[in-house]
């Protein structure tokens, strides 16, 4: 039989007519939706979207709005805090479980069981936890520490903390499985060599382990920071933005605007920006990384 | 067979008569107690009327019902009718042609010789159509006292914002809280609005809100309801609650003097079984400037192709204008009615200061009525931001407030 070579586009047809619909979907909503977003940001939408060019307008107000600096200057602060905490205290937690502990799967079901809660229902628990009147600060003080003060969420200097706090509390089980599960995946060999060399076991973990577990460390960013810049239930919930604008988030400001304020413009200004944020982080990122996966 | 097809045609007509029997969806966000039964009585009057009320109540708050409401129009399912604030909120919706022009009927029912305040009217006019109907009016430039509060410290109540400000270092040595307040920003927004409206003239407010006069918006007359902004973050500073019926359980239970706040607080003071002027005291005009300025709910329809149910809506903005419908939903809901024509002789002692206002013409436009959703969320931010930081000087709060007036539409 001659043997025709086949069409490349017809390779593997059946799989490429199953990713059809998804790659629609991601053409359709997702980059669709993103071009209508950014050119209706260049208009002054109200309620509804017209399309009344108005140029940069909404971008130089959105500049000049205290709410919004406030909320970038939020987001930079709780953005590194978290991944920094988050990361430590994952791995922390992760290292320890590696141990050969009795009752692991006990530890590791409490510890990730706060992932499975909803973001609203983890700020409603620490707006409580955290309330001067019945919380941590009204349990010390009725133990006979008169004095103690700890009050973040209706301080506007800390109360930024305070959210973080409870975001820790839900997002750190998830690091901690990701990282047990890089732990569990290096070779016991590797271990055994490296105590045969005398070397300290922090050591190893920082030096030997850690590196290994790039794969792992990349995953667990991805996941975190994306959770960062989205954040805005958990704003809802435990705070509403307050005190003042002292916990306001990019993400509230644009669902404010767009809703509440029937200004769609402002709020997809808002949105693009969010946009541009996430592109100039990821972009760089992702070609050295693609790049260096070829050569690899 | 024939048994068959015969089904097929009684369940085809059975289908067709459900249908052209009206049923009219009413979307609205009135689920707490008092606004359910208020609402009812809408129900009631319009099922009275041959016509079926569909209830589509939403449970959360206004701007979410909107987003709803909006969606479903724009998305090509509209309701029958839906409840807004009045006011500029529905300006795109009207200017994009999606709701019923009501001319016609308002003229047939002479909704201009009834309604009072004009005004009210006037919000729901775009080009000199009509495309809503006011229920009802509510009003914010309200001073609510506890007298439990004053007589525990041994103070007399007070009778205008002044004396109550004078009052407060007492109230406070005797261990109270001089001023109740959630911290919400559209409480405190509401609070600098009320000032606005009470202690500078007419004039001056018209030209900041309806005039958006920056120049004004930054003179000496609105320094001074700056200044009384500060005061009022100075004496609700101990008041550390969210939600406006939580600063009012403080009056109630004695713990703090006095609250601003629209006439929805009396639903509250009911409920606890207090008595208006014997238990608790209320100043329209914080006592300054009796004067009460009006906004409220209204009903919108959008358009229809349906024959019937364009006939419903008809029957259904009809109802809700007739007298003893407006007088009872309004004793439910707290509110005061749009028709000055009804018989309110029921009401307690704060709804009839306030009906005499209404009489008399003392009427001011509500801010919702001349700013846009895009200005209120503007300024709200502004007072979240004031009230929180006390390092935030009224200078500078006034100068940032006199931009958002400059930029206003």
């Amino acid at each position: 039989m001659a043997s025709k070579r086949p069409n490349r586009l017809f390779r593997n047809l059946s799989s490429k007519i199953a990713a059809i619909p998804m790659a629609l979907t991601a053409l359709v909503v997702f980059v669709g939706g993103t071009a209508w977003t950014i050119t209706y940001s260049f208009t002054n939408s109200k309620m509804l979207p017209k399309a009344k060019w108005v140029g940069m307008d909404q971008y130089e107000r959105l500049w000049q709005t205290k709410r919004w600096i406030v909320s970038i200057d939020n987001l930079l602060i709780y953005g590194l805090f978290m991944l920094f905490f988050s990361f430590l205290i994952g791995f922390l937690l992760a290292a320890l479980m590696d141990q050969k502990i009795r009752f692991e799967n006990t530890f590791r079901t409490i510890i990730l069981y706060p992932y499975a809660l909803s973001f609203i229902v983890t700020g409603l628990v620490w707006q409580w936890i955290l309330n001067p009147e019945f919380g941590v600060q009204n349990i010390v003080r009725s133990l006979g520490w008169e004095s103690f003060d700890f009050n973040p969420l209706y301080s506007p200097e800390i109360a930024i903390f305070g959210v973080m706090l409870a975001a820790l509390w839900q997002g750190s089980g998830l690091v901690m499985v990701l990282m047990l599960a890089g732990l569990r995946g290096i070779d016991q060999e590797i271990w055994k060599a490296a105590r045969v060399d005398g070397i300290p076991i922090w050591k190893t973990y920082l030096f030997v382990v850690i590196p290994m577990m790039r794969a792992v460390f990349v995953t667990a960013l991805v996941l975190i920071t994306s959770g960062i810049i989205k954040v805005y239930d958990l704003i809802v919930a435990q705070t509403g933005g307050g005190p003042g604008l002292s916990t306001e988030m990019p993400a509230k400001y644009v669902y404010d605007y767009m809703f509440r304020a029937q200004n769609l413009g402002q709020a997809f200004a808002g949105s693009t920006m969010m946009l541009l944020a996430v592109l100039i982080i990821v972009v760089p990122w992702a070609m050295m990384e693609f790049r260096s996966n070829r050569r690899g | 067979m024939k048994l068959t097809v015969s089904f097929i045609a009684a369940a085809l007509l059975a289908g067709t008569s459900m249908a052209s029997a009206a049923d009219l969806e009413v979307m609205h966000w009135w689920t707490s107690g008092g606004e359910a039964k208020a609402v009812a009585e809408f129900a009631k009057a319009f099922n009275a009327t041959g016509n079926h009320w569909v209830d589509a109540a939403f449970a959360g708050p206004g701007e979410q019902a909107r987003a709803i409401m909006v969606s479903r129009i724009t998305g090509g399912d509209p309701m029958g009718a839906f409840q807004f604030n009045h006011g500029r909120q529905a300006e795109d919706l009207i200017e994009a042609g999606y709701l019923r022009d009501l001319t016609d009927i308002a003229e047939e029912e002479g909704w201009k010789d009834i309604i009072t305040p004009s005004s009210l009217l006037d919000a729901c006019t775009v080009d000199g159509k009509i495309y809503c109907v006011p229920v009802n009016i509510h009003s914010w430039q309200w001073l609510w006292l506890s007298n439990k509060t004053f007589n525990d410290a041994g103070i007399a109540v007070p009778t205008n914002w002044d004396e109550f400000v004078a009052a407060a270092p007492k109230l406070e040595a005797a261990g109270k809280i001089p001023m109740a307040m959630g911290k919400q920003s559209w409480q405190q927004t509401g609070a600098f609005n009320v000032l606005l409206a009470t202690l500078v003239s007419d004039d001056i407010y018209n030209k900041v809100f309806a005039d958006k006069d920056a120049e004004v918006a930054a003179g000496p007359e609105v320094f001074r309801v700056f200044k009384a902004a500060a005061d009022t973050r100075e004496l609700t500073r101990d008041s550390n609650v969210q939600a406006w019926n939580e600063a009012t359980e403080m009056l109630i239970k004695g713990q703090a003097g006095g609250q601003i706040m629209g006439d929805w607080i009396q639903a509250e003071f009911r409920l606890a079984g207090m008595e208006a002027d014997k238990d608790y005291g209320c100043l329209p005009g914080l006592g300054m400037r009796e004067v009460l300025s009006v906004g409220g709910n209204a009903f919108y329809f959008p358009k229809l192709e349906d024959p019937e149910l364009q006939k419903a809506q008809a029957d259904l903005a009809r109802t809700l204008l007739k007298p003893d419908v407006q007088v009872a939903f309004n004793m439910n809901k707290g509110s005061l009615p749009v028709r000055s024509d009804v018989d309110m002789k029921t009401a307690n002692a704060c709804m009839q200061k306030g009906l005499k206002l209404l009489a008399q013409g003392r009427v001011l436009q509500d801010p919702n009525l001349l700013l846009t959703q895009d200005t209120i969320t503007q300024i709200d931010d502004l007072f979240a931001q004031f009230f929180a930081d006390t390092t935030m000087s009224p200078e500078s709060a006034q100068e940032q407030f006199a931009d958002i007036i400059a930029e206003a539409e």
